[in-house]
């Protein structure tokens, strides 16, 4: 029954203004869930409300994960909880190594665990680090590169995969993971998602575009317009929204038909 | 209810406490008794710059940003013989080898004593490797020879006054062609509240000359103010290579003077790092002077201040010979309400052409306290350059302690790792593992104090 992130009326707003305007979906592990939807309508907000942003204040609704309301913790609580985000935009840490950096975040989980934890012996961390970047055919150098430092666009989002890979969640969101890759760069990053899919592992894909489900293949897809969850279905309400676009959605959400 | 507390108001005497004390040292001081003629008059020519120099005020350039009203100038007194012997102990860390080998040689320096080692096999290639002391007595020839030719006693009060009255320090002196591969270690221990620590390091390599030698300075924190006066001067010579590391880590209460120049003959190189830790108040004049055509420097500074710590830097580097090398990279992180002012000029000699300079000097300021100037400078009187400098004043981006947070780090942990990737550019150019250790080991420390 907690094998499973319940979203109940969620509601958040940023600088005041309302973004999300009750929103709910339920990602059991196991499955692939995305998320499309018009730009502006709030899936990325979804996605930065989910991990713990600051910026996003939650006026209403819970988030239950592993029977705790996630809202109610801090960002590295939530991860160390299970809960992933694949940004859209990574972040550069100058001066911190991939591998530096990874190290610091098993460490972080270990001592939550044990507080007395003297963290991951070095040999083991570098086979589990070299295990990883091997599944996802990610070169070897990465791992003394600055983290996100020059980083190209492609090689962002592959570092994101790999993150995600050494810290195992089991709910992963990838915001817009897509964007801005070419369709090589595309195919790497979806082959590593799907290499990590499985039962242990719900996702939540969030993309403007359908591209991206050719390569990760979804059990449910839902539509987002205007700050709420307004169509769901199967993988052909995709394919359905790349052929005929949005505006049928929207004509269906003005004529008042709920979702 | 209050109970009311009487209130006493008392006039002060407000221009005394306003005025900056004078040292009470005296001339009998100078040590010049069984000394070479040559060192004696240097000492008190020293000695008469120094009386003949005001204490110095912020109504001068050179001092605007740096106070010395606070210093309790008029109790210090030099340490007697032995006064080690009742003063707080060097800890065993600091023995420890900072360098991932064998030390070619060490000497601690100690109020009023000193051990020196060095290998025989450095000893018999004429290599000197000494405290102050034994020089004078050893080897007055080589000091006759290097005493005053790069810093001069009149360059300031603080430089005389280390000039006239250094009583402890280090004399290395490498003969030409001859090559160092081990590094020389060398550490000041200054504890003593009231206690005046004047040293003298004197670096002179001959032509062709190779070797690494790091100094440091230390002390515990005691319940009162402690004083070091320094002279650095350092000459690398046409060819030679010589990598300098320089470390502080005084206790709280110190006040720290240095006058401090390294000049590179032609074709010479060094690689010059200050690390800073330590002290109450620092004021450091370290200047590059590229004498020779082909000369090259570098010099890298890191630092870390707390509570109300003050560091004053002030940095020349001057290109005096054409086809000259320069590189400065100072960066530094500060919390709570300290200080750091880093002052730095670029100088390019007329004729010193194709010279190519560059300063940089980066700092973190972590609380809303703290405080970081900048002052980059060129001056550049020779056609056909390269100069260019940047400074930078910064805080934790936000954006990144979430990233870091998203990834399970919690909030301390990510600003710790945030703040050594910043020094992470900077320790890529110290030599030594034990070195960077040691600072990544006093970020931690002052990182956990600074979130309580």
């Amino acid at each position: 029954m907690s094998d499973e992130l319940i979203i109940r009326n969620l509601r958040v707003s940023i600088e005041g203004k309302e973004i999300l305007k009750g929103v709910n979906l339920t990602l059991p592990k196991g499955e692939v869930h995305a998320i499309m939807g018009p730009n502006g309508t709030g899936k990325s907000t979804l996605a930065y409300t989910l991990m713990g942003h600051p910026a996003y204040e939650v006026t209403d609704g819970e988030v239950i994960f592993k029977g705790q309301n996630i809202l109610e913790l801090e960002p590295d609580e939530r991860s160390r909880l299970g809960i992933f985000l694949a940004f859209q935009y990574p972040v550069a840490i100058p001066g911190v190594t991939v591998a530096n950096f990874l190290r610091t975040a098993v460490n972080a989980r270990r001592r939550a665990q044990n507080p007395e934890d003297k963290g991951i012996p070095i040999p083991e961390f570098r086979k589990l680090l070299k295990a990883k970047m091997e599944l996802l055919k990610v070169d070897p150098s990465f791992a003394g590169r600055y983290l996100n430092d020059g980083f190209s666009g492609g090689e962002k989002k592959r570092a994101e995969i790999l993150q995600m890979a050494v810290l195992q969640p089991e709910i992963a969101i990838l915001d817009e993971t897509d964007s801005g890759l070419d369709i090589d760069a595309l195919r790497i990053v979806a082959e590593g998602v799907n290499a990590l899919r499985g039962e242990n592992l719900g996702v939540l894909v969030i993309t403007h575009y359908q591209r991206i489900l050719n390569y990760i293949r979804p059990d449910v897809v839902h539509v987002m317009m205007d700050g709420r969850i307004v169509e769901t279905g199967d993988a052909d309400l995709a394919l359905h929204l790349e052929e005929h676009g949005y505006d049928w959605v929207r004509e269906k959400v003005d004529n008042g038909t709920p979702a | 209810m209050t109970k009311e507390t009487p209130k006493i108001v008392t006039r002060a005497r407000r221009r005394d406490e306003a005025a900056v004390k004078e040292f009470a040292f005296r001339q009998e001081m100078v040590r010049s008794a069984g000394m070479s003629e040559f060192i004696r008059n240097y000492r008190l020519q020293a000695w008469q710059t120094y009386q003949s120099l005001p204490m110095p005020t912020v109504k001068e350039e050179a001092w605007r940003r740096t106070d010395l009203r606070g210093l309790e100038a008029d109790l210090f007194r030099l340490p007697q013989n032995e006064a080690y012997l009742d003063l707080a102990p060097l800890p065993e860390e600091l023995m420890r080898p900072i360098a991932d080998g064998e030390h070619g040689g060490q000497i601690i320096l100690m109020p009023g004593g000193s051990q020196v080692n060095l290998s025989t096999e450095l000893a018999q290639k004429g290599v000197v490797f000494t405290d102050l002391r034994t020089a004078e007595e050893k080897y007055p020839q080589i000091l006759e020879k290097v005493l005053n030719k790069v810093v001069k006693p009149t360059e300031g009060k603080f430089a005389a006054l280390a000039a006239a009255l250094a009583d402890t320090g280090v004399l290395l002196y490498i003969p030409r062609n001859v090559e160092i591969d081990q590094p020389l270690h060398s550490l000041l221990w200054g504890p003593g509240v009231h206690l005046a620590h004047i040293s003298h390091i004197i670096v002179w390599l001959e032509e062709g000359a190779r070797a690494t030698y790091v100094h440091e300075y230390a002390s515990p924190t005691e319940a009162g103010q402690t004083l070091h006066v320094g002279l650095v001067e350092v000459h690398v010579g046409a060819g030679a290579n010589l990598r300098f590391v320089e470390l502080q880590s005084w206790g709280e209460n110190v006040w720290n003077f240095t006058h401090e120049r390294s000049q590179v003959d032609a074709d010479g190189n060094l690689d010059w790092i200050f690390g800073a830790m330590g002290g109450q108040l620092t004021k450091n004049f370290a200047d590059l002077d590229l004498i020779g055509r082909g000369a090259s420097g570098r010099m890298s500074g890191f630092y870390f201040t707390d509570g109300q710590q003050h560091l004053d830097y002030d940095s020349q580097q001057n290109h005096l010979a054409p086809n000259t090398t320069s590189d400065l990279l100072f960066k530094g992180a500060l919390i709570d309400r300290s200080r750091v002012v880093w002052q730095g000029m670029i100088y390019v000699a007329p004729g010193a052409m194709k010279t190519d300079g560059y300063q940089a000097n980066r700092n973190l300021v972590l609380s809303r306290d703290a405080r970081a100037d900048s002052i980059p400078g060129l001056e550049i009187l020779a056609d056909d350059v390269r100069c260019t400098h940047g400074a930078t004043v910064g805080k934790i981006d936000p954006d990144q302690v979430f990233y870091l947070r998203a990834r399970g780090i919690p909030k301390v942990e990510a600003e710790r790792l945030i703040v050594e990737g910043f020094f992470d550019p900077i320790m890529q150019r110290i030599p030594f593992e034990g070195v960077r250790e040691r600072f990544q080991e006093a970020i931690t420390r002052k990182m956990e104090v600074y979130h309580g």
